[in-house]
């Protein structure tokens, strides 16, 4: 079967509870979650989720219509990297001694596109957003180097290629839809 | 209109009544007393039955909804009050029947301290759920019963629980009727796609082998007349699921049988030689298709369901039409063309011929030994004129009654499909008595089945509910002793009943019973079962080995079914 990393892009009405809901539905089908994020959307009172999963494509279809039938849930779409931009953020908290002992690390730090935040005698932290395995190369090559005291990551957050929030487009066509049912149902009782 | 200051529980019930709500089924305890409270004064208009177990409340309730398609709505405390009804909400989201459980919950300011009778009830119910919701404020009820009965009773439907804590139950505020018929998330009757049903109904124009499975949906959808009309103009035979098997009556043409492990042999064996296959508001239930890289292959698959993801869960589809089957059905019937398939449904005969020859007619009219489950079954439907409410527990007298009932009208049979819940039977058939005063009910219960929610006479008795009880008792859990014959080398483990005098017990709670043994005694027995006016229990004494056949093994593919065993 053909595994891939697929992102989830789930937009849900603000109400507790869901995560479990949506968390539920990998878990009932033995998916694990890769990363998540979870946040609130451009859209006053909607939740996102960013959710990642190495799976198949037959399994992610299945995961996304199993997780948009949840009432609550607006809308759910999957995608694979070409079709998002996506992003991850990372710190790194190494050992300043260390650091400065080694000169090779500040050159590591500036080719990966990476800052220092914050120094102090005892540490410094290092910023760094990218690609999930711009993240990893960087940690790599800091730990090579023996002087990552810390290290985390966040979840994968993704925006779409495609020029809308997707969203936005449905809740009109929901609400339209809604409008057009109520003038029939009313012309109906009209008739009568 | 002006607003009234009342307390939450008498705002639930009057949110009830406003959905036109006139049967609940329940029971009292300590969280839920407020509203029990409220309740006593609105018998009226609402009629409680009082159950004997919170797990009957739950099946009365599926019981009530799925012989009238209106909602059922259960009243219970919390903790193991609600405990006690997740059988019955499993049940409903699986076989999807729109039931309103209504759960008392400790005050808010206790929530979260393992307070007594205490559960997370939302957190359980989840899962087995299409909406859960708690009620922590008066204000929020209007709303959350309007949302309830909307999304328990739209689209697909299903299970709804509301969790009301205590302290919402005896708030004061003003309250207002709510109707509710919008969640911007939630799309209950999707658009059908207009290019996907001329796709359909140029293949089923090209098909010369097509063949129908009738699911649930269409009774779900009240859509038993588009269905004839689809079948007929285009000549195309079916098999009926489980839950589907009255949403066309048994003796019309184009009814070929019961599709499943021990349904006919013709409808199994030809899904596996049909050209297109069209399902109609079915799910492709493993007890269905058998053997699932066999099934179906050499056919397209055109699916008819509302719920968008069922289509491609199982089986995979051609052509998938989504959209309430009312509306697609007819739209589809426009396309097809009028045509006849004679010789492709002549070639069901051969299978029709077969199956009688070397299981129905042993089955219902055998010579001698003792009674057989199939030939009570056949008995009873005859006598009621095939016109009765058909309910089932579960185990072999399920498979037989399904089998040997034969069904005239929409919504006669009210079964657990697809949690296959023992004990089912006997609270559902009471809530069928109450959705359906005008139809008989007579429910087939096994002698374990009947133990397990037994309790249940004595709603039977308060109520009056003019159920009639066959008993078919075989002194074992028959349908596990069967696969203990058939695939544990005959091992019975545990499986052999040391039953009570079932009349005695019958007896002990006034209800007329009476005791069936030899062959000869048969039909009057059912005669005066139905001729009596109120509840009635035959217990009848069948073979005690009894086998249910056809079968298709596990494992094997639909055109594999076992005749004999
Ligand atoms: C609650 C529950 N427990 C266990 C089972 C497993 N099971 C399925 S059929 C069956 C035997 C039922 O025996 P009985 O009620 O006597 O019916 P029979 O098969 O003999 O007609 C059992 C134990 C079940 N379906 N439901
Ligand atoms: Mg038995």
């Amino acid at each position: 079967m053909n595994r891939k990393l697929y992102t989830l892009i789930v937009h849900s009405e603000n109400i507790a509870g869901l995560l479990n809901q949506i968390t539920a539905v990998f878990t009932r089908r033995q998916i694990n979650i890769e990363s998540l994020n979870v946040s609130a959307s451009s859209i006053s009172g909607v939740h996102k989720y960013t959710i990642t999963a190495w799976t198949t494509e037959d399994e992610i279809e299945k995961v996304n219509k199993q997780i948009e039938k949840k009432i609550d849930v607006i809308k759910s779409n999957y995608f694979t990297d070409s079709d998002i931009y996506q992003r991850e953020i990372a710190l790194y908290k190494l050992s300043t001694p260390e650091f400065v002992q080694n000169p090779e690390a500040s050159k590591v730090i500036r080719s990966h596109d990476a800052h220092i935040v914050e120094v102090n005698p005892t540490f410094l932290t290092v910023e760094k957003t990218g690609a999930d395995s711009e993240i990893t190369k960087l940690y790599e090559e800091l730990s090579g180097m023996g002087c990552v005291l810390q290290f985390v990551r966040s979840g994968r957050i993704a925006i779409t290629t495609s020029c809308f929030e997707r969203v936005n487009e449905y809740l009109c066509m929901r609400e339209e839809k809604y409008r057009k049912q109520k003038a029939k149902k009313d012309e109906c009782t009209e008739e009568r | 209109m002006t607003k009234e200051l009342i307390t939450g529980a008498e705002a639930l019930i009057r949110s009830l009544e406003y959905q036109g709500v006139k049967t609940i089924f329940g029971y009292p305890g300590g969280a839920i007393m407020p509203t029990f409270d409220a309740l006593y004064y609105h018998s009226a208009t609402i009629r409680h039955i009082l159950v004997r177990h919170e797990q009957a409340a739950a099946h009365a309730a599926e019981g009530f909804a799925r012989s009238s398609g209106k909602v059922g709505v259960c009243l219970v405390t919390s903790g193991p009050g609600a405990t006690n009804t997740l059988t019955g909400i499993a049940d409903a989201m699986i076989d999807s029947t729109p039931i309103v459980v209504i759960a008392g919950q400790v005050a808010s300011a206790f929530m979260g301290t393992d307070a007594f009778q205490e559960v997370d009830l939302v957190g359980v119910t989840q899962p087995i759920t299409k909406w859960s919701y708690q009620i922590r404020k008066a204000s929020d009820i209007p709303w959350a019963i309007a949302r309830a009965f909307y999304i328990a009773q739209s689209g697909r439907p299903g299970p709804v629980v509301l969790d009301f804590t205590r302290n919402a139950q005896t708030e004061r505020f003003e309250y207002e009727p709510m109707r509710l018929d919008f969640i911007r998330g939630y799309d209950p009757y999707p658009t059908p796609d207009m290019e996907n049903i001329q796709k359909a109904a140029d293949l089923i124009n090209q098909a010369e082998k097509p063949f129908l499975l009738v699911g649930q949906g269409v009774e779900l959808g009240n859509a038993n007349e588009e269905l004839k009309a689809l079948i007929e103009k285009a000549d195309i035979p079916c098999g009926c699921t489980l839950l589907g098997l009255s949403a066309l009556p048994t003796n019309h043409r184009l009814n070929k049988g019961m599709l499943g492990m021990h349904g006919n042999l013709g409808p199994n064996v030809k899904t596996n030689e049909c050209d297109v296959l069209i399902a109609v508001g079915m799910r492709f239930d493993d007890r269905v298709t058998g053997r699932l890289d066999t099934y179906a292959k050499q056919a397209k698959v055109i699916h008819l369901d509302i719920d968008q993801s069922e289509v491609g869960k199982n089986v995979k589809v051609d052509v998938p039409i989504i959209g309430d089957c009312k509306e697609t059905l007819p739209m589809l019937t426009e396309l097809v063309h009028q045509t006849t398939h004679t010789a492709w449904i002549e070639s069901f005969k051969p299978y029709e011929k077969k199956e009688y020859e070397k299981v129905i007619e042993k089955e219902i009219h055998p010579k001698e030994g003792p009674l057989n489950m199939g030939e009570v079954v056949n008995a009873v439907s005859e006598a009621a004129n095939h016109d009765a409410i058909l309910v089932t527990d579960v185990g072999q007298n399920q498979m037989m009654s399904a089998r040997y009932f034969k069904y005239s009208r929409n919504r006669s049979i009210i079964t657990s499909g697809g949690l296959g819940t023992m004990g089912y039977g006997l609270p559902a058939a009471i809530g069928c008595t109450f959705a359906r005063p005008d139809r008989k009910v007579c429910v087939f219960m096994g002698d374990g089945g009947l133990q397990m929610n037994i309790q249940e006479f004595g709603t039977i008795m308060e109520q009056r509910c003019p159920v009639k009880i066959i008993v078919l008792d075989n002194n074992y859990l028959g349908n596990v002793r069967q696969w203990q014959a058939m695939f544990f080398g005959g091992r019975y483990s545990f499986t052999p009943l040391l039953n009570p005098d079932f009349i005695q017990i019958a007896d002990a709670y006034g209800i007329p019973a009476k005791q069936v043994v030899d062959r000869g005694d048969l039909k009057d027995a059912i005669e005066e079962m139905l001729a009596f006016d109120g509840p009635f229990l035959l217990h009848v004494c069948v073979k005690e080995e009894g086998n249910v056949l056809p079968m298709t093994p596990p494992g094997s593919s639909v055109n594999e079914m076992l005749l004999e065993c």
